[in-house]
């Protein structure tokens, strides 16, 4: 390649921003930064603001209602617990739903997974990491088969995963039993949702996840600010590991807190299902924002087009997201088999699978594909569990319940679709 | 940044970077090319014009290995190749810039340019690494109108677009870069933008080959220009010897003067 005309660019060196990004040093002010963010807000892209105020706004209102039950310790460990299947299941349903797809069978996937998990701990009696496996393993086989259904035969994935929804619930109630419930009173897994961490190395664990946090921050933007790459103005990075830390160790010292009705018992620590969701949580968001597998799941919900021709083999990553849908359904389903100690025929079916699409959808993933992150499971699932939980505090009738979680649900998606239109026009 | 042999020798009309001789192809019963001869020189701008059916994408999707030729010899920098797939092409320093563009409009301008091509350590992916490099193919462009190369591909405009699409094709060490009419549809600042890009490509040593109906534009930045008329290369000639009247001509009746295919050839 000759370089004999490449003059006043090369000689700034290689690695100074060339000029003509002024955005990108721009950015680099508190200022610059907060501009950036209201244009994307006017672009369309709210990310998690409507879940963060949902989440503060739910909270005022129902703690109004409710002063001396909503906001206490025993209260928020409930909370807590009973979002976590709903949030392992968004978390998953957030892979397929960046694809443009849909999977409205990973509810009762979770319910045949528990239920695999239930025969095998209860009739077969194997130990509960054979048990454990078998269910996960069972979701990921289902969840091959969905997605080569979608992905190399082409049906739509809604007409697959609705005649899934039919079919499973059958299967599910083959292996529970008609009529019958199946007990799981394995402690290990009983423990996930009904045991706590000790207080202790509740806090250790906290301030661990505080100070990683922090460290990996300050480390990225330095790295960053090095090379002259674009990065983000220090003060934000604090601010937000400053709320991070603020967020894990507010939660930690509610959670320390004995929250036990009689004096007698102790009831302290933070339930063992919150930090196995933190651990997916992580694990979600390094797959899909560091690593080529989740760099080219964005790209195939963008423009399945762009990255097949880029070289992109669109058929794995559509198999592989539904593979991990409906592994994590499998644990979402591990999870609500601990907190009930028992799998129910019905399991999964229901509101399940409607509580973590509004989960996901809430939190800020777009049902039109491309846009969304695992954190959005968790915020969206907290806005949900709160819903439940604070319309089960005020004894609300169950009618009332279905009514307004489906609005919830209809309005998270329609302030998707109106971001979507937003952000088509703004371009022009 | 190549082999040492080429820095040597200057950039010269001698040797052209991608020669086609006598280049047939077919799609069933119909024939498409007819005979193509075709040279396209490094630093050059070859602009390949002709009336829609002529044969123009035929032809770059034929360069492209989209389409393998049925009959006919392509030598690129002087040796022959097979061109029997994109991966060939690509392997050869071939880079084809379509008319829709192929961007990902979630993604931004880095990731969109290392778009299944991305560096990694380990299984990590090397964003620091990613983006030094699309700066510095960027700066080398002289590209001005991107305010943050962590731009979302949607906040773009058209030009802008074009912009990254070609950028990304840069990025390959490509020595050959094929434009699918890239000005259709911008407005006449974004044009400017565009051409003047393709002007810097050129400038760079790539070989380019510019695909347009639009006469100024041909004007604007060509240095050679080749008519195609239905399926036959009716001339490949300096810019300097042809003025818009006769490429008109040559367009639509395959003749202008002394230049363009002998009448009998028309016949059949």
């Amino acid at each position: 390649m000759s370089s004999n005309t490449l003059t006043a660019a090369e000689a700034s060196g290689p690695h100074k921003p060339a000029a003509g990004f002024e955005g990108d040093r721009q950015d680099n002010t508190v200022g610059g930064a907060v501009r950036g963010y209201l244009n994307k807000l006017r672009a369309g892209d709210l990310g998690a603001l409507p879940a963060i105020l949902g989440i503060i706004v739910l909270g005022i209102f129902f703690t109004v209602l409710r002063p001396d039950t909503f906001l206490t310790p025993l209260n928020l460990s409930n909370l807590l617990v009973q979002a976590t299947p709903i949030i392992v299941l968004a978390m998953g349903l957030v892979f397929v739903l960046l694809l443009g797809e849909i999977d409205l069978s990973a509810g009762v996937i979770s319910g045949v997974c528990s239920a695999v998990l239930a025969q095998l701990l209860v009739q077969v009696g194997v130990s509960w990491p054979i048990a454990v496996l078998a269910a996960i393993a069972t979701g990921a086989v289902i969840g091959v088969f969905t997605g080569t259904l979608v992905g190399i035969i082409g049906i739509p994935s809604f007409v697959v995963t609705l005649a899934l929804f039919l079919g499973f619930q059958g299967v599910t109630l083959r292996i529970i039993g008609q009529g019958g419930t199946v007990p799981v009173r394995e402690p290990v897994i009983r423990a996930l949702a009904n045991e706590n961490v000790p207080v202790t190395l509740g806090w250790v664990l906290a301030a661990v996840v505080a100070v990683a946090y922090a460290a990996f921050e300050l480390w990225r933007w330095r790295s960053l600010k090095s090379r002259g790459l674009a990065h983000q103005p220090l003060a934000l990075v604090v601010a937000r590991v400053v709320l991070i830390a603020a967020v894990v160790f507010g939660v930690t010292a509610i959670l320390s807190v004995d929250r036990a009705l009689a004096a007698a018992i102790d009831l302290a620590g933070i339930p063992y299902a919150v930090p196995l969701v933190v651990v997916l949580l992580l694990v979600a968001t390094f797959v899909l924002a560091r690593t080529a597998f989740g760099r080219h799941v964005y790209a195939v919900g963008g423009n399945a087009e762009a990255a097949r021709r880029a070289g992109i083999n669109v058929t794995r990553i559509r198999v592989a997201a539904f593979m991990i849908s409906s592994s994590l359904a499998a644990i979402s389903g591990i999870l609500a088999t601990s907190r009930l100690s028992s799998v129910t025929p019905d399991a999964g079916a229901g509101n399940t699978l409607l509580y973590a699409v509004g989960a996901a959808v809430i939190g800020g993933t777009s049902l039109f594909g491309g846009r969304g992150k695992a954190r959005d499971a968790v915020l969206g699932g907290l806005v949900i569990a709160i819903i439940n939980n604070g319309l089960g505090l005020l004894g609300v009738a169950a009618y009332l319940n279905f009514i307004i979680t489906g609005g919830v649900l209809l309005l998270a998606a329609s302030v998707d679709a109106l971001a979507r239109r937003r952000a088509a026009t703004a371009r022009r | 940044m190549s082999a040492p042999v080429e820095s040597t020798t200057p950039p010269a009309l001698e040797r052209p970077t991608l020669s086609l001789r006598g280049v047939n192809k077919s799609f069933g019963a119909v024939q498409v090319l007819h005979d193509v001869h075709l040279d396209v020189y490094p630093g050059k701008v070859t602009a390949l014009v002709g009336d829609n059916g002529a044969g123009k994408s035929t032809l770059i999707k034929s360069i492209a290995g989209i389409h393998p030729i049925d009959s006919g010899t392509v030598e690129f920098e002087g040796k022959p190749v097979q061109l029997n797939g994109p991966r060939d092409a690509a392997r050869l320093g071939i880079e084809v810039v379509y008319q829709d563009l192929a961007l990902a409009d979630n993604l931004d301008v880095v990731q969109n340019m290392f778009l299944g091509r991305e560096r990694k350590q380990g299984i990590v992916l090397d964003e620091a690494s990613m983006e030094e490099a699309a700066r510095d193919t960027l700066a080398k462009l002289s590209v001005r109108t991107l305010k943050s190369v962590r731009q979302l591909v949607s906040s773009l405009s058209g030009g802008q677009r074009q912009t990254v699409a070609i950028a990304k094709a840069v990025l390959w060490e490509s020595k050959l870069v094929i434009l699918d009419e890239p000005t259709a549809a911008l407005g006449v600042a974004q044009t400017r933008q565009v051409l003047d890009l393709v002007r810097r490509l050129a400038d760079t040593g790539h070989a380019v080959v510019f695909i347009t109906h639009n006469m100024v534009d041909v004007f604007e930045v060509a240095d050679r220009v080749a008519a195609l008329y239905l399926g036959r290369v009716a001339a490949d000639v300096p810019i300097s010897d042809v003025d818009r009247t006769q490429i008109i001509e040559l367009i639509t009746s395959g003749r202008s003067g002394e230049l363009g295919l002998a009448p009998d050839a028309l016949e059949d």
